[in-house]
């Protein structure tokens, strides 16, 4: 028998941030600064959506919680568990990026463990975004190699960008102190530890060909909280205007 | 009014092949390679399907239109369901469907024998004037399974349908 309480929590996590990252992503839309990255964005806002949507249906279906949308739309903050980092205003294209970058190798990376888990739902999930997910770290890692290559400006923002999200983006992999160990000993997945450090081993040599410096591991100290429902201010201006139109009438039928 | 007895397997898809994807109008369901199963039961027929991406926004309307067209075209009842087993790879579009979907003017997927590569993604030959000069724009497009190329050749953008692993 399965420990649900701890699965329920691994997949609130991740959904939440798919979901959280999806809302930001659509907010370049129509102010991309080009037209192919504003198209770019819009698409990936989409997909984000969708997975978060399909990890909302696995929490409704298969382990008895509330229907996907009152559960996305109605919770107050503190029941989120968004990290930090997708709760960050979009700010300037590069932070963006950067974030785009670090957010997404981190979800290949999670998706690909879950191909092993014992949970079945998890396990079939992960076999279709893990797909779909390759498009997007395809298109993160050419942007940030080219803006890298792109002349002094360039390059500096693109260190400082760095600079900026990787503790945020660290902070991605915060273990649970309740569930952790039981989801690892049941092999949903091989925990955060295991993770972060398979993440950094495979966003390394993309910043390398991209001639960045990433921070000795030893000196990042990852900015947690979010996990545990505590969260940036940024949040919940955006749960307020994300849930604008389903509050006007939650028994709608659309 | 037929029932399930006078019915089989092939009729149920000669109906669906009437089911159109509504953002590539010349592709059916069963060109796309959307239908994973079809079973014959007293009471109707019950379809299992897959979205080719898990966003797409159409996933509703199509499972609506294959119930009312298949109601109406075999007087039976029809219940669809999302196949969560089988995940949509673009090596289950048909060679027929490429065929189709090249002349309606987007480049079909390339035939994957393993992950997707940047590689794969470059060379894609243009619908338009089939030359291999041309260059990955965007791996995102006008609908989640398209992204944006350039033909040097004819100097024309074009959209692919993307490989899906």
């Amino acid at each position: 028998m399965m420990n649900n309480a701890a699965l329920t929590d691994l997949i609130i996590k991740m959904a939440d941030d798919e979901l959280i990252q999806g809302h930001r992503n659509s907010e370049w839309t129509g102010l991309g600064p080009v037209m192919e990255e504003d198209i770019a964005f819009s698409s990936m806002a989409q997909d984000k959506i969708g997975h978060a949507w399909a990890l909302y249906r696995m929490l409704h279906e298969d382990l008895g919680g509330a229907d996907p949308d009152s559960f996305a739309f109605l919770r107050p903050e503190k029941d989120f568990k968004s990290s930090h980092l997708v709760e960050m205003p979009n700010g300037e294209y590069d932070f963006s990026l950067m974030r785009h970058f670090l957010f997404d190798q981190a979800e290949t990376i999670r998706y690909e463990s879950l191909q092993d888990s014992s949970f079945e739902p998890l396990r079939l999930l992960s076999n279709k975004v893990k797909g779909e997910l390759k498009y997007h770290t395809l298109h993160a890692n050419a942007w940030i190699m080219q803006l890298s290559r792109a002349g002094e400006e360039s390059y500096s923002r693109m260190q400082q960008a760095l600079n900026d999200t990787i503790a945020l983006a660290a902070g991605l992999f915060e273990p649970s102190p309740v569930y952790e160990d039981a989801l690892i000993a049941e092999k949903v997945y091989p925990g955060e530890t295991a993770l972060y450090h398979r993440w950094l081993d495979r966003i390394y040599p993309v910043l390398v060909k991209a001639s960045l410096n990433l921070p000795e591991a030893g000196a990042i100290v990852p900015v947690y909280g979010g996990r545990q429902g505590i969260h940036t201010p940024y949040l919940q201006p955006l749960l307020k205007e994300m849930s604008e139109v389903f509050n006007l009438d939650t028994e709608a039928r659309w | 009014m037929m029932s399930t007895q006078t019915i089989n397997i092939a009729t149920v898809y000669a109906s669906l092949e009437h089911v159109m994807d509504p953002e590539i109008p010349v592709l059916s369901v069963v060109d796309l390679g959307m239908i994973t199963g079809v079973e014959l039961e007293e009471t109707g027929v019950h379809i299992k399907m897959i979205p080719t991406f898990a966003a797409c926004p159409a996933v509703g309307y199509i499972q609506q239109q294959i119930k009312t067209t298949l109601e109406s075209e075999l007087g039976v009842a029809v219940s669809v369901e999302v196949d969560k087993q089988v995940h949509w790879q673009s090596n289950r579009m048909t060679p027929a469907a490429k065929e189709k979907l090249k002349n309606f003017g987007i480049a079909p997927p390339k035939v994957l024998t393993g992950e997707i590569s940047t590689e794969i993604m470059m060379e894609v030959p243009c619908p338009h004037c089939g030359s291999e000069q041309t260059y990955l724009r965007s791996p995102f497009g006008s609908t989640l399974c398209r992204a944006i190329h350039f033909c040097k050749a004819c100097g024309q953008v074009f959209e692919q349908f993307k490989p899906l692993e």
